[in-house]
């Protein structure tokens, strides 16, 4: 049985179609997955983002054991302030990407994704165990939901006093959301400008009620895990177990940014991710754009004259583009002429820088 | 729950099958307990006219935001007609499926069999969903 989150009758309310996604039960569409992706490009969309995982980190050495359990330099991070980052194993293999929220010198709060937070909870307990630091996963006790959008920062404004235009991007503070305490963010994973609200789980269907009525003028509607990924994927964001996994490191991947090699002490993956750091990955992600209307999908080989040179890890048709786009890890040397094996037939390709589409600012 | 017109004939694989009693030529299409399935339809590909199908062959696919799905023949014959308007206008299978949303049509030959009844597809789709 899927586990339900504590918005689980409004969905059901709103008429929503629901799935299962990482072992919860999810909406994935209400209406229309294109007109919710549409409202967020272009108004707002509220989501339920329950299933994530909030693991607090805290004590006087808390910045030392996520420094030395994460591939990122956490202690570095300012009060208020997140970082995106990553946990790996000893091989350098990513066991998920997380984002890490600074709440206090000695608390963070660790976001992990719903397919993994109860490994990364393990694992973080394990790695911090010689450091003077608590590992709690509380994220039974939360709710998340997201307010993503141009419209965003309007909306949320009309029901909290905090400082949302002080907010920068990839910041968090506690604030009073509708009267209920919440950790407002500004971080999101659409590619538009947004909110994340941590609350407590008995808070979440009120304050869901409170941003439907406060974003109805604005354009504001609710939005589904099939319009987040295809909002992700135009803004070339990986998911994990698509573009990440415990057998790619983060070089693999592009992502090699996050490893923060000049950080002091050791850190778990260290010596792997040093040793390949500077080696050529063998493929490379790459942005694919189709020239015709089927879609290469995850797990369809990338070909070229007739021979594989990579693979699809997301694809979608794009509201934005107007035409199918994927990400693919492809052969580092396969150059153009790529085409997609979509069930049998060879449909060309074009390859593009990522992402797929960038918000004005 | 969707609609299940009673006057239509339906396959497992959800293709709705019109005109079986009046006509040599049928109207196929996908229904709209598929189409709610499916999503946002955006890509059809129809058999060409002239093409002769059996029943149960794979003659098209319909793709949506996060799958796609065949099309099967529910019975055999020479296809005649196909809707270009679907293909050139997807959300048609998604905002008319019985009507505009049509897909194509077929000369029957020979007796069709194993087509379910509206009652038959009713008692298919509530078990499913």
């Amino acid at each position: 049985m899927s586990r339900p989150t504590p918005l689980r009758d409004v969905h059901e309310s709103l008429g929503a179609t629901l799935t299962d996604f990482a072992g919860w039960l999810m909406p994935l569409r209400y209406g229309s997955e294109s007109a919710e992706h549409n409202a967020v490009r272009k108004a707002a969309g509220l989501f339920d983002l329950s299933h994530m995982g909030e693991i607090f980190v805290t004590g006087p050495q808390a910045a030392e054991a996520l420094d030395y359990a994460l591939v990122g330099h956490l202690s570095a991070v300012a009060v208020g302030r997140a970082r995106y980052t990553m946990i790996v194993n000893e091989r350098g293999g990513v066991l998920d990407d997380l984002i890490v929220y600074r709440l206090g010198e000695e608390e963070f709060m660790v976001v992990a994704n719903a397919s993994n937070y109860e490994l990364v909870a393990r694992e973080l307990t394990g790695r911090a165990e010689a450091y003077d630091a608590v590992v709690d996963d509380r994220s039974e006790q939360y709710a998340l939901i997201a307010v993503q959008g141009p419209r965003a920062q309007e909306i949320l404004a009309t029901l909290t006093d905090a400082d949302l235009a002080g907010l920068k991007y990839y910041a968090g503070l506690p604030g009073l959301v509708d009267g209920r305490q919440a950790l407002i963010a500004r971080t999101g994973y659409t590619g538009e400008d947004g909110f994340e609200l941590f609350v407590a789980a008995e808070d979440a269907v009120p304050l869901w009620h409170a941003l439907t009525a406060a974003g109805e003028s604005a354009g504001l509607i609710p939005a589904g895990l099939s319009s987040r990924d295809t909002l992700r994927l135009e803004a070339g964001m990986p998911l994990y177990g698509n573009e990440l996994n415990a057998d790619l490191t983060p070089f693999d991947a592009g992502l090699g940014r996050v490893v923060k090699f000049d950080k002091p002490g050791d850190f778990v993956g260290r010596a792997a991710l040093e040793a390949v750091k500077d080696v050529p990955p063998r493929r490379r992600l790459a942005g694919l754009v189709a020239r015709g209307r089927r879609v290469p999908r995850h797990g369809y080989p990338v070909t070229k004259d007739g021979a594989v040179v990579g693979e699809v890890t997301s694809g979608a048709p794009s509201q934005t583009l107007g035409k199918p786009i994927a990400m693919a890890y492809v052969d580092a040397g396969a150059g153009e002429g790529l085409t997609v094996d979509i069930r049998g037939s060879h449909e060309p390709v074009d390859v593009v820088e990522l992402p797929f589409y960038r918000r004005n600012k | 729950m969707s609609n299940i017109p009673d006057e239509l004939s339906y396959t497992k694989e959800h293709e709705w099958v019109a005109g079986l009693d009046e006509s040599v030529n049928v109207t196929v299409g996908i229904t709209a307990y598929a189409a709610e399935a499916l999503g946002d339809v955006v890509y059809v590909q129809l058999p060409e006219a002239g093409t002769t199908v059996q029943a149960g062959d794979s003659v098209g696919e319909v793709e949506s935001t996060k799958s796609v799905s065949e099309i099967y023949a529910p019975l055999g014959g020479e296809v005649v007609e196909v809707n270009q308007a679907v293909v050139d206008d997807p959300s048609l299978v998604n905002n008319d499926p019985y009507g505009e949303g049509w897909m194509f049509r077929v000369r029957v030959e020979g007796d069709p069999e194993d087509l379910l009844s509206a009652e038959e597809y009713k008692a298919l789709t509530s078990g499913e969903s």
